[in-house]
């Protein structure tokens, strides 16, 4: 199904999606809030696309003298090529070290990987640590937003699966009780597990390190009870130096949860002794994009999500109604570059609102990069006969005035006349919830001539 | 007099294609004028932003230059400061997206910035006509073009929020200058049969009773 169909089933309840918007503007509002705090907040995001725009220019030299410095500190240094070989190389550190639990805090680009399945598969327990993650874990679901992967569940719902998966009370919603039981269950698991898998929110060329940000200190519970770290990273996940994370860091949690900062920022430089970090820097497509001139602004994104608390479809849609991973305004121009087929109805899931440009915190022109990957998806023959049969014949009547004008007159006859079933029925999408526009007895053609020609008579 | 359509439809739904016989008719009805007004911010934005799918000749480029929005030419050009006109009820104005975001005649709420707004400003030279204030001052209404028929339950749903808005916060009439957004708030509001009307702001400025 694609996001229409998923969309509409998403609204036939209205509660809940009322309930699912408001949720979601509540953290577009909690964000207005930080952002109006911080007089220099416009130059901070054209300061921070402006060090994106380098970091992609010059992207081979920081991932090399990143690789340098990493090495020089301890770290192991690992290159994937895509999601299979991100996937195999990190089975393989487990593995040689007999490792049969990993903690993971948030990685979307795990998600990407699906390393979750595959590790599983050869025989790793995998817990999520963070909270949202957690919740959908123990579900079988996927994450429906970047950065609040359960923000689709109510309190009810957790208290549902918690009771079912963790023996906790039954028909419990109580957040802090229900955050207790998570608790302590997760404190059973970083204290046997054998690894750690982190993100990467920010690697840094000069220095070597990288830096993890969580609100739950999760990565952190994980990191330092395990021997061995392992931190999955974009490739595009790299800035230049570390007084850059003075402008990243201002922007990051402000534009995602309406926070100043993130409870914890943790920056990696070295590994503790007798342990280990490992560094799996991935690409899976994301040099592909780098050559698409229209659409490599899309890497500049330092997944804060704010695109998707402001979007007004995605709002009213859930993040499960969009094909890829990462949903949303974001993920509409990051998802065609790597299925077009597959990923059509996302660029169109959009009014081109332009909200999404507004809040980005990186500059990204997104409803520019929607309307042209529209001309790609239609170049290439991926939208419906119908849309296309329209658009020729728009293009052919409105480029000929006296047939538009034949149009128009034919359709001013007809809707004051023709019998309510014609024009409100299973082929009118307008109309299931509208009602069609009144017919103005003239067009202002019509009525433009006729004016003239009364004040001419006047005269 | 041979006027049709900006073109943006078949563009903004990947055919640009389609769009371009459209805007060469365009440029060719109004190349000969000083200026090119027009009553929906989403129209003029068009021509400005996207008709370079046309080769950038004289003609092109005076008309995307000329071109302007009828707020923007009554403030901007004109520079008008009184309007001699009455409307005494409670106005909801719906800022259109491309009004903020695409033509900048008013600052939009993501934006940390000085506030204005060129509809505003008009609106307030009206005499008796109160403003209301929103809970969301820009949401989009939903229409989007295709957008409308292709995503019909986000769309109306987008829709019925922003009437909603209105009435919660006492609007009697809803005013913009996007004739498509006004359109699909009619659409709303008349099969919800609400009394809000829907007016479009230049109808208020030029004198409209109700």
């Amino acid at each position: 199904m694609n996001h229409s169909q998923l969309a509409a089933q998403f609204i036939k309840d209205d509660a809940r999606t009322d309930w699912h918007d408001k949720a979601l503007w509540f953290v577009r509002y909690k964000r207005d809030l930080q952002t109006k705090k911080v007089p220099e907040w416009e130059d901070l995001r054209k300061l921070a696309s402006q060090i994106k725009a380098n970091v992609l220019s010059n992207l081979d030299n920081y991932l090399v003298q990143f690789e340098e410095n990493a090495i020089k500190n301890g770290i192991h240094v690992h290159w994937a090529r895509d999601a299979h070989e991100h996937n195999e190389i990190i089975l393989k550190i487990l593995t040689d070290r007999n490792v049969r639990k990993m903690v993971k805090s948030k990685s979307m680009l795990t998600e990407e990987c699906h390393l979750n399945p595959y590790l599983i598969k050869n025989g790793i327990e995998v817990i999520d640590t963070d909270l949202g993650e957690r919740i959908i874990q123990l579900r079988n679901e996927t994450p429906s937003h970047i950065v609040l992967p359960a923000i689709h569940l109510k309190k009810e719902d957790v208290g549902e699966t918690f009771h079912k998966f963790l023996g906790s009370e039954k028909g419990a919603s109580d957040p802090n009780y229900l955050t207790e039981v998570a608790r302590g269950h997760l404190r059973e698991q970083f204290l046997t597990a054998d690894a750690a898998l982190t993100g990467v929110n920010f690697a840094i060329a000069e220095t070597g390190g990288f830096v993890v940000c969580t609100n739950e200190g999760n990565a952190d519970l994980g990191v330092h009870l395990a021997p061995v770290h392992i931190a999955s990273m974009g490739l595009e996940k790299i800035i230049p130096r570390q007084i850059d994370l003075g402008v990243f860091l201002r922007l990051l949690a402000r534009s995602a949860t309406g926070q100043p900062i993130t409870t914890y920022s943790s920056h990696f430089l070295k590994p503790e002794k007798d342990n280990e970090i490992h560094i799996v820097i991935v690409d899976n497509s994301r040099s592909e994009q780098l050559g698409r001139e229209d659409f490599r602004k899309s890497l500049y994104c330092i997944r804060c999500g704010a695109c998707m608390n402001t979007c007004p479809v995605y709002r009213r849609s859930g993040g499960h109604s969009y094909s890829y991973t990462v949903p949303g305004p974001i993920g509409s121009i990051l998802a065609p570059g790597i299925d077009l087929k597959k990923h059509a109805s996302m660029a169109f899931a959009s009014t081109l609102c332009g909200s999404c440009t507004d809040v980005c915190p990186v500059k990204i022109d997104i409803h520019h990069q929607l309307y042209k990957w529209r001309q790609i998806i239609a170049k290439e023959g991926k939208i419906s006969f119908s849309k296309r049969t329209m658009m020729k014949l728009m293009g052919y009547f409105f480029s000929r005035p006296k047939l538009y004008r034949f149009a128009g007159s034919m359709v001013r006859k007809v809707i004051p006349v023709a019998p309510r079933f014609m024009l409100y029925n299973k082929m009118n999408a307008w109309g299931k919830e509208r009602e069609l526009p009144q017919a103005p007895k003239k067009s202002f053609r019509e009525w433009y001539k006729s004016e003239n020609k009364a004040s001419n008579n006047e005269q | 007099m041979n006027q049709t359509c900006c073109g943006q439809p078949m563009a903004n739904s990947g055919c640009e294609n389609e769009s371009k016989a459209t805007a060469s008719l365009f440029v060719e009805n109004f190349n000969d004028f000083d200026y090119i007004v027009g009553a929906a911010p989403s129209c003029v934005g068009f021509v400005k932003e996207h008709y370079d799918i046309l080769d950038q000749n004289q003609e092109v480029i005076h008309v995307r230059e000329k071109i302007y929005d009828i707020t923007e030419f009554l403030l901007d050009v004109l520079k008008i400061e009184t309007i001699d006109a009455k409307f005494p009820y409670k106005v909801g104005l719906h800022q259109s997206c491309h009004s903020l975001r695409e033509m900048r005649m008013g600052q939009s709420s993501e934006i940390n910035g000085p506030a204005f707004s060129k509809q505003k400003q008009i609106l307030n030279m009206v005499e008796g006509l109160e403003l209301i204030e929103l809970d969301r001052t820009d949401e989009c209404c939903g229409f989007g073009g295709t957008f409308c028929v292709t995503e019909d339950a986000v769309s109306a749903k987008m829709g019925k929020d922003r009437v909603a808005d209105h009435e919660r916060n006492g609007a009697e009439v809803i005013t913009g200058g996007d004739i498509s957004c006004l359109m699909h708030l009619e659409g709303v509001i008349r099969r919800q049969q609400k009394d809000i009307k829907i007016v479009h702001l230049v109808e208020i400025l030029n004198g409209k009773t109700l």
